[in-house]
């Protein structure tokens, strides 16, 4: 069974423990700089926002590689970019839709979110909940169950 | 390691920016932050300096855990000598600031002398250098981060700054990053725009890689943060309420100052407390309360975000302040609240909205506004010089007070004075509540005892963040004890304000003490830096900082007169509650703390106390 990352933005509290967890995990570093999650913090509404890649089944950022240097995890359904393979041309970031796959100036590749191998650091380090790792196919179960606990069913005495 | 190892040194004077290795001495004997800088100010600076003199210097500076994952993990704190009170001054803040010049590669910067005009310093990673500020000057904090942001094209730029009140003298200015974070007390900011320094923009994309042990730190910081989740404080009552979780339990026991510590208890606590901002209003039925917020790499998250009503009269047509901000956290409700006997919790809202929007302290601003209420009241002070009729509990008198002193205008001057300088200009000193120049905070200590030695000792003047002894005699951490007597408290108050100096050079946040005690920070210090950091060495180190700000003082002429409190408060009984018929045993305190703290009866370190502690 393949997960997904499921973000509930309503939970993030803004503290960037996912972006040090993330930039620990691949670079050994605390750098939110170096992070694949980003927290977007909406000022003027007190909004907090975490976004990541959504790993696109017809991955744009996949098809526009002209090397080759994205490819499918078969276990966690990641889109993986492969360092040794990426030339660092960009045309990735540029074909990417929603932002999330970017340049590394330090090491002249692209990076994206490749879910850890299927234990992804951030949803581990995040405080609130905000961030969690489910079954693929049911992103929607929380949000449903909240609707559903509003349906007034009991039997009235 | 977790030290970056090098520190910035700015000559404002002749306009340089020069890197120097960190001291790793210094290092290992302060820890970092508070300990760490005020080692460098002390040794740096003379004692006697004018705070506004270009001889003052003004450090900000970082602990070895900011930056990393340790839970609070992004403070800093600006060090400097105290403009409001001329005595030393480290005010600490959160944010995201703190962490982004570690990431930069910088444990602090130290500001020394004077700008012949109006500047910036500008940070990307291993570059820094002084901007023209010419085009700043005269913006509010709210103007000048989007501002620097835009003219750099780069909005991951953090940015810790002044705003009017500080450019026009308020002497209790404070910094703010990050738009509503403050080193508040102390008049910091106005130290920082005394040197026409306005704005410190830091872009650091280095980051922190250089942990000791990594595996054991992460290992210890895991740990570290189930405890603060575990606990009901940390994990349930600051994430919910925030501090303000405290208004009515502290109005309960008799110690809320109210009406310029007239009165223990306040009639209106409960329209200004955590459950108000909770409950949807009459007007929009919107709660005052946004959400809460965390500051850089916190899992507590007790931050305030509130927005006002747009009906209020404070914003009424004004739509640059109905977004969400910086809301009330306890000390700015009381400070702006009780202290005035205002209750209207939007005009509370609106003048703390006001103090993050051009720098300045809210606990200061609103006790100087009590006495001001109290010299109306009493006849000294006329409406025709203060522009409005400013009884207590006129919550119109504050907001435009707030107004006046944001830029400087009008009695807004005199306001940002500070009560000591006001109420001796017009007769009665005896009206500041306040100690070593610095107005209290927001406790009665007829009402929590050990609070008033706290206060009365502390080495910033007036405050609750040098030996929160209110923990243990109010809230039982680590233990209980009784608030209303001084027996053992002069104990309680030396063990708090050591340990609490440990947390302050750290790089966590104080908050987390309602949860850890150094045996919580100790594993991830020395997993971080050095197995040298353990447990009686920190309280060695917390004992050190502590004697070494004192010794400070002493130099610049603070003895044990000064370690005193207003008249109020060990004369007048408090008239209701549980305290009631008491006032402050300091007197009984006094002697044995410092005893305890091996000084003479001046309150000098003993030459035994000096060698044992290597000051």
């Amino acid at each position: 069974m393949q997960k997904s990352l499921y973000i509930n933005a309503d939970k993030c509290t803004g503290c960037l423990q996912c972006e040090m967890a993330c930039s620990y995990e691949n670079y050994g570093v605390f750098n939110p700089a170096k992070s694949r999650i980003k927290i977007f913090d909406f000022d003027h509404t007190g909004r907090k926002v975490p976004y990541t890649c959504t790993q696109c089944d017809e991955a744009w950022c996949l098809h526009a590689c002209p090397v080759e240097a994205i490819k499918v995890d078969a276990a966690t359904g990641a889109k993986v970019v492969l360092d040794d393979v990426c030339v660092g041309c960009k045309v990735c970031t540029i074909a990417c839709p929603f932002g999330t796959i970017n340049y590394v100036q330090d090491t002249g590749k692209v990076q994206k979110c490749d879910l850890c191998g299927g234990d992804p650091a951030c949803a581990a380090a995040c405080p609130t909940g905000a961030i969690t790792y489910v079954d693929a196919d049911w992103t929607g179960l929380e949000r449903m169950k909240q609707w559903a606990a509003k349906v007034d069913n009991q039997p009235r005495a | 390691m977790a030290w970056a190892g090098k520190i910035l040194r700015v000559d404002l004077g002749k306009g340089t920016c020069t890197s120097e290795p960190l001291n790793m001495k210094w290092a290992r004997d302060y820890i970092g932050q508070r300990g760490l800088a005020t080692k460098y100010f002390t040794e740096e600076v003379d004692p006697k300096v004018d705070p506004l003199s270009p001889q003052n210097k003004i450090i900000w500076a970082t602990g070895p855990l900011t930056g990393t994952m340790a839970s609070t993990g992004g403070r800093y704190s600006v060090i400097t000598k105290g403009a409001l009170t001329g005595a030393v001054a480290c005010s600490n803040s959160g944010g995201y600031w703190g962490a982004e010049l570690k990431m930069a590669g910088w444990d602090m910067i130290v500001f020394e002398g004077k700008s012949p005009k109006p500047v910036y310093l500008y940070i990307e990673n291993d570059n820094a250098k002084l901007l023209d500020a010419d085009w700043l000057w005269g913006k509010s904090v709210w103007d000048t981060e989007p501002a620097i942001k835009a003219k750099h094209q780069d909005p991951q730029i953090r940015v810790s700054c002044i705003g009017r009140a500080a450019e026009a003298g308020c002497l209790y200015a404070a910094v703010i990053n990050d738009l509503h974070r403050a080193a508040g007390r102390s008049g910091v900011g106005t130290v920082m725009g005394s040197k026409n320094l306005k704005a410190i923009a830091v872009r650091g994309t280095k980051g922190v890689g250089n942990i000791r042990d990594p595996k054991g730190f992460m290992k210890a910081t895991t740990e570290a943060k189930k405890v603060l989740a575990d606990n009901a404080v940390t994990g349930q009552g600051l994430p919910k309420f925030g501090t303000q979780v405290l208004m009515n339990v502290i109005n309960e026991i008799g110690a809320l100052p109210t009406r310029n510590h007239r009165d223990v208890q306040f009639e209106g606590a409960k329209d200004i407390s955590a459950e108000a901002m909770h409950q949807p209003r009459k007007t929009d039925g919107k709660p005052n309360l946004v959400t809460n917020q965390a500051c850089f790499g916190c899992t507590i998250a007790c931050g305030r975000i509130s927005k006002i009503d747009e009906t209020h009269y404070t914003v009424q047509n004004r739509p640059e302040y109905w977004g969400a901000s910086g809301g009330l956290e306890y000390e700015a409700a009381w400070a702006l609240g009780a202290a005035n006997g205002v209750k209207d919790l939007e005009a509370l809202t609106y003048a703390n909205f006001v103090c993050n929007e051009d720098g300045f302290d809210p606990i200061s601003f609103g006790a100087t506004v009590g006495a001001v209420m109290e010299l109306y009241e009493m006849g000294v002070l006329k409406k025709e010089q203060l522009g409005i009729e400013a009884p207590f509990g006129s919550a119109k008198a504050l907001t435009y007070f707030a107004e006046l002193t944001a830029k400087g205008e009008g009695f807004g001057k005199e306001i940002g004075l500070g009560s000591k300088r006001l109420t001796a200009k017009y007769g009665h000193p005896d009206l500041s509540m306040s100690v070593k120049g610095q107005e209290f905070p927001a406790y009665d200590s007829r009402g929590i005892q050990g609070m008033g030695l706290a206060y009365a000792t502390s080495n910033r003047g007036a405050c609750h963040l040098r030996g929160y002894t209110v923990a243990s005699e109010v809230l039982g951490i680590p233990v209980k004890t009784d608030p209303l007597v001084t027996e053992g408290k002069a104990g309680l108050v030396k063990a708090f304000q050591d340990a609490t100096a440990v947390f302050d050079s750290a790089g966590v946040c104080l908050f987390t003490s309602f949860a850890w005690t150094l045996a919580n920070v100790q594993p991830q210090l020395a997993t971080a830096c050095t197995d040298e950091f353990t447990l009686e060495e920190l309280n060695l180190i917390g004992e050190r900082i502590w004697n070494m700000e004192r010794d400070f003082n002493n130099r610049a002429g603070f003895s044990s007169e000064d370690d005193t409190l207003p008249k109020r408060l060990l004369t007048e009984p408090a008239k209701t509650g549980p305290a009631k018929g008491l006032t402050n045993g300091l007197d009984k305190m006094l002697p044995e703390y410092y005893q305890l703290r091996g000084w003479d009866e001046k309150g000098h370190l003993k030459p035994e106390t000096r060698a044992r502690l290597g000051l």
